[in-house]
């Protein structure tokens, strides 16, 4: 694929930023053309990633999160979002739906909707290492 | 307080404003609890989601936490104005066999 751009962000693992990942990623991919709908499940999937870290890779604590954004010419937008947590010791159980590691009022949807709102998701991770997940989203964008 | 709360006969209904996130979760989880408490005899919760300006899964735990709620104290739970991707994530958790579910009408 042909990569027009890229941009990385660094954040603190606070839960304020995760409507700051969300909107930043949002406006560095809304340079393809794109529509609402596709922009809506991009934020969806990035706000799902960044989440994910800051509840589980920095349970208890404050640690780095690394999300990347590249844009495409065949209308691709390609996120990951990485962190330098605990890791997943099982990264197949942790993407059942409805699995969660907590309790209260976690749904355990987190994997589940980034599958859903993505094209491409892969997991890798290291139990004390960290956690890199990246996604794909085809944009058909408005005129098509 | 991100919410609006009004009061008719035995039902209660909390309109929900801004974004639903992990960090916004917890203020929107108390207003509604709060309003819940606050409101003896009520035998429905609405949650209008009209104001609502994204939800993400966390969207999704705060509806099943007010789900478990509701049922020890007999009050029904109704979830309306979703946005059709708020519908689809709402719909990936099988609340909808918990709690009555409504989309936003389109213009």
């Amino acid at each position: 694929m042909h990569k027009l751009n890229e941009m990385k962000l660094s954040f603190d693992s606070r839960s304020v930023n995760e409507g700051f990942a969300r909107v930043a990623v949002a406006a560095f991919a809304a340079q393809l053309d794109m529509t609402v709908d596709e922009l809506g499940d991009i934020k969806t999937i990035v706000s799902e990633a960044v989440t994910n870290c800051i509840v589980h890779a920095y349970r208890d604590t404050i640690g780095t999160i690394t999300v990347t954004c590249a844009v495409f010419a065949e209308g691709v937008v390609r996120v990951t979002v990485r962190d330098r947590g605990c890791g997943i010791a099982d990264v197949k159980k942790a993407r059942e739906p409805l699995y969660t590691g907590l309790g209260g009022d976690r749904s355990g949807l987190g994997f589940s909707v980034m599958e859903s709102f993505s094209d491409r998701l892969t997991v890798r991770s290291r139990v004390g290492v960290g956690t890199t997940v990246t996604m794909e989203k085809i944009v058909r964008g408005k005129a098509r | 307080m991100p919410v609006t709360v009004h009061r008719k006969g035995e039902t209660v209904a909390v309109c929900l404003k801004g974004d639903i996130d992990h960090h916004t979760v917890p203020a929107l989880r108390e207003a509604i609890d709060d309003a819940v408490s606050a409101t003896p005899g009520a035998k429905t919760l609405v949650l209008d989601f009209s104001d609502v300006t994204f939800m993400d899964s966390s969207g999704v735990g705060l509806v099943m936490g007010r789900c478990r709620l509701c049922r020890p104290r007999g009050i029904a739970l109704r979830v309306v104005n979703l946005s059709p991707r708020d519908a689809r994530i709402m719909a990936m958790s099988g609340v909808r066999s918990i709690a009555e579910l409504g989309e936003r009408s389109q213009t």
